[in-house]
């Protein structure tokens, strides 16, 4: 038995050059701290989108794109197959837990300045990849075609209109059309299942080979002190301490996910009537509150912008910023004024989007 | 009226000098199929050459009539000649004539058979059995003639929608002199009708698209336009809703209200402003119907309390599950079985609106009570489909059991790992 | 190795069977817990993945009746979706079917055999055997839909 193990790893290594691997996992280590648990957080956004695939490979059996069918389908989904309600509801749950678990790894890593040389481009990668799980959210909200999508999808590619020159064209390639239609479903369908599945899976395996690449970034304080000699240098090695920690997350993660999708169910809501009155209280997914809500507050005129126009281009420069952090808070590695000035920048944009999503909520 | 003809007469013999003199080398040159009617009046000034221009609309145009068809003359002949009586010219007809006029053909039987055999050629003489035509016999010339509602020289077929008699256009119609007062004047009727009809529920199923809504002509007749007598309210109301009318005759109501006089329906429904009935009338409430003649203690104030408790039951059941039934199909649970139900239910709503006709509270609570049963029972179907929603987090606590010995394994698989 | 060391309870012996043991132990609880876990995701999905009993996404069609169900000059009232509708086997042995909601105020209408029309029970409304409204307060005719009769099925259709 031992003696076949070997003998069939042996085989594979010959030929994959496993050797590799395991000189590799040997010797990749992971720096130990008192934050080290943020570093946790990226495998389980990882992990999270591993189930999305997973799930999304499943609902696709049943699901059809068309504004005919997809209501239906959904609803089909939930009642006649079995546990289609259960890999609709975690379909549903893991995405917003995906995007939350992005925004706590995304500021840990601004907050631990871990983005700072040689680490640039990881952060780009990373940002990249916020961004385009905010377009999966994006899309897929709008795929069961119920009313509260189809108003939100309005709203939101209405937004895409106000955007200086492109905008008009930018909301008819969208929509599919001037109106949200069966067309911009077909199309959101498109973007959410092919599109941006492909250059995630793409943009996320450029990110782990750079994470790999260089290792896990230790925060400057720390770094400070080990280098002054008030803490001891730690680290834990990577295989198979931390990936065996690394799982016991996972699993947290899909307890809760569970826990979530069979307490709370992903309601269906009604279906969409393009010809009805939108209903009161229409309102993004969550992690678009802040901005919908700074939008609410803004005066439809603003000397000679639009209010829109001015908080998209806000959003715009603030966003543009966000991603090259990196370039801008050169000095991150010490504490200079600069790099301070980026931390209560940090504190703000965190504070801004905490205290504007929850104006909205009330 | 007399006056005005004179004067018109002698501005016509000016007017076809001028248009002989202008038209007769063209008539000349004319083909066959010529008409010298149309000819030289549509040369005429507007007062003259109206009905030759608006006539080839005109339904008879296309049923391959001319003018010398209604007019008399001679349509070959180019003179002033062809407006003589001699060619049988009879000009235009008064007020009073039109009936005849029109009848000429339209009650006879044997020539309306050439053109279209199923249109009835009764309209004349039902004509002067209604309040217009009898008043036209005694020489009143205001009341309505054919051409009033039908139009003239542009008549359009009943079923074509730019007609004026189309269904969607009888009230307008009617409404021209009905809601004028200052023409009504000395007639001594209301002319609120039209304003009443058009907030009834029937002009608002007429303007839901429903041509068989009943307008004016529906319950006053058309040609024999007259007010329903009394007797004849609830025949009238009837024709359309049978049952609430076989109920109604049936009840203590219906000898009681013919010995007093008083007009069926039309007693709680009103008659032009026929409103959609709601709930709240029948029973002892503030807005209730039965109150008006009913008072507390006797038999029909007892009955108006029962029905109405029945109508608030079934209401209310129905509510409670269709709001459980929403909510469990919100949340993805088929519950299609329950909501065929609730159409049962809803049908029992309906027919016991209707049994209230019989003004008998058994019947209507036999109705709702039954509705009230279906209702439980879509309702308690609807908990069931939230109880089986709630069930599954009885599979969740197998899987999360699963989940936590993994987690536990893990958790001691670290620590064993790193302590030795 | 540079790992947090304090707070020991367990395997205190440290003899070589207590090692063993303890580990053996840990395994089997790990091992159980993967296998229970993975079985908990596996179980739903190959259960997801076996098409349900109705594999239309839609209620697009229903099988209404069997052939030979109903006699001539006979109907029956059947679910379509959430909504009742009607077959109806004409005298001349014609299938038709058309939705039993009443275009008046949505009751259920039945088919009078006596009267070989559909008739509404709440206000006498009436329809002719092709569902249009030829008495009584119902404005609207009612929707028809395709019937077909595939074996022994009677299949309704919705026109889509």
């Amino acid at each position: 038995m031992a003696d076949l193990k070997r003998r069939t790893l042996d085989w594979l290594n010959e030929r994959l050059g496993g050797e590799g691997i395991e000189e590799f996992l040997r010797h990749k280590r992971v720096p130990l701290h008192r934050h080290t648990i943020w570093y946790y957080f990226g495998g389980i956004a990882l992990f999270l989108f591993v189930i999305q695939v997973l799930t999304g490979i499943l609902l696709l059996m049943y699901y059809r794109p068309t504004a005919s069918g997809a209501f239906e389908s959904v609803q089909f989904i939930m009642t006649q197959v079995k546990f289609g309600w259960l890999i609709r509801s975690i379909h549903s749950w893991s995405a917003n837990l995906m995007i939350f678990i992005i925004f706590v790894h995304m500021f840990s890593v601004f907050f631990m300045k871990a983005y700072r040389k040689p680490r640039e481009l990881t952060w780009v990668s990373g940002m990249l990849l916020f961004f385009l799980v905010l377009a999966f959210g994006f899309s897929g909200y709008l795929l069961p075609w119920n009313t509260l999508a189809f108003f939100a999808t309005k709203v939101g590619t209405d937004m895409a209109g106000f955007v200086p020159i492109f905008g008009k064209w930018i909301m008819v390639f969208l929509r599919g059309g001037n109106q949200v239609t069966g067309a911009t479903l077909t199309r959101f369908f498109g973007f959410h299942v092919a599109v941006l599945p492909g250059i995630a899976t793409m943009l996320i395996a450029f990110h782990l080979l750079l994470v790999q690449k260089l290792g896990m970034s230790v925060p400057p304080g720390v770094e400070r002190k080990i280098k002054a000699g008030v803490e001891p240098e730690r680290s834990m090695p990577f295989f198979p301490n931390f990936l065996l920690r690394d799982i016991l997350g996972w699993y947290g993660a899909l307890g809760a996910l569970g826990a979530l999708a069979a307490i709370f169910p992903w309601e269906l809501g009604t279906k969409a009537n393009p010809f009805g009155s939108a209903p009161a209280g229409i309102h993004p997914e969550w992690y678009f509150l802040f901005m919908f809500q700074t939008l609410k507050y803004l005066p439809s005129k603003v000397f000679f912008i639009d209010g829109e126009l001015l908080g998209l281009m806000l959003f715009g420069v603030a966003g543009a910023i966000w991603v090259v952090v990196p370039f801008l808070d050169y000095k991150a590695g010490g504490f200079g004024r600069v790099t301070r000035f980026f931390t209560g920048l940090g504190i703000f944009a965190l504070g801004y989007i905490i205290v504007f999503s929850c104006l909205a909520l009330l | 009226m007399k006056r005005s003809i004179t004067s018109s007469s002698w501005i016509i013999g000016c007017a076809i000098g001028v248009a002989i003199v202008f038209c007769g080398p063209s008539v000349a040159s004319a083909a066959p199929a010529k008409d010298s009617c149309v000819a030289c009046h549509s040369q005429l000034p507007d007062e003259y050459s109206k009905p030759a221009k608006l006539y080839p609309g005109d339904i008879h145009h296309r049923a391959g009539l001319s003018c010398a068809d209604c007019h008399g003359g001679d349509r070959n002949d180019d003179s002033m000649n062809a407006m003589s009586p001699a060619k049988g010219f009879r000009g235009a007809p008064t007020k009073a004539q039109i009936p005849a006029f029109c009848g000429r053909c339209h009650s006879n039987p044997a020539y309306m058979r050439k053109f279209n055999p199923s249109l009835r050629t009764d309209q004349e003489t039902e004509y002067f059995t209604s309040v217009h035509g009898k008043k036209l016999k005694q020489g009143d010339a205001k009341v309505a003639v054919c051409v009033d509602c039908h139009s003239v020289h542009d008549i359009l077929a009943p079923s074509d929608p730019r007609a004026p008699v189309y269904p969607t256009h009888v009230a307008e119609t009617c409404a021209r002199c009905h809601a004028d007062a200052n023409y009504m004047k000395g007639y001594n009727i209301p002319t609120n009708q039209y304003a009443l009809y058009e907030k009834s529920v029937h002009a608002a199923a007429m303007e839901g698209g429903d041509t068989s809504a009943p307008t004016c002509s529906t319950c006053h007749g058309n040609h024999g336009a007259t007010p329903p007598g009394l007797n004849s309210v609830a025949n009238v109301c009837g024709t359309c809703h049978v049952m609430n009318q076989e109920l109604f005759e049936k009840s203590p109501h219906g000898p009681i209200f013919a010995k007093m006089g008083l007009p069926g329906c039309v007693q709680c429904h009103s008659n032009h402003e026929i409103l959609a009935p709601r709930d709240s009338w029948v029973g002892t409430g503030p807005k209730a119907i039965c109150v008006t003649c009913h008072v507390a203690g006797d038999n029909g104030y007892k009955a108006a309390k029962e029905i109405s408790n029945g109508f608030d039951k079934l209401k209310s059941t129905y509510q409670k599950a269709d709001t459980v039934l929403n909510t469990a199909e919100k949340s993805g649970m088929e519950v299609s079985n329950a909501r065929v139900e609730m159409t049962n239910a809803h049908s029992d709503l309906i027919k016991a609106r209707v049994a209230v006709h019989s003004f008998n509270a058994a019947d209507v609570l036999k109705i709702t009570n039954e509705g009230v049963a279906t209702s439980q029972k879509a309702y308690e179907a609807g908990v069931a489909a939230l109880h089986e929603r709630d069930y599954r987090r009885k599979g969740l606590a197998l899987a999360l059991i699963a989940i936590v010995i993994a987690i536990s394994g893990l958790y001691f698989k670290i620590r064993k790992m790193e302590r030795g | 190795m540079t790992v947090d060391s304090s707070s020991g309870k367990s395997a205190t012996g440290a003899g070589e069977t207590n090692v063993d043991s303890g580990r053996r132990w840990v395994n089997l609880l790990l091992g159980t817990g993967v296998v229970a876990t993975i079985a908990s995701f596996i179980y739903p999905a190959i259960r997801y993945v076996i098409p349900p009993p109705v594999s239309e996404a839609s209620n697009l069609s229903v099988v209404a009746a069997k052939v030979g169900e109903l006699k001539n000059n006979a109907a029956k009232v059947f679910r379509f979706g959430s909504e009742p509708a009607i077959l109806i086997h004409t005298s001349n042995g014609n299938y038709r079917a058309f939705t039993a909601v009443c275009t008046h105020l949505g009751c259920t209408v039945q088919y009078r055999a006596d009267l070989h029309e559909i008739w509404c029970p709440c206000h006498n409304g009436k329809y002719d055997l092709h569902g249009r409204n030829v008495s009584g307060p119902p404005p609207r005719p009612l929707v028809q839909y395709q019937v077909h009769i595939q074996g022994e099925d009677i299949v309704v259709v919705r026109n889509a």
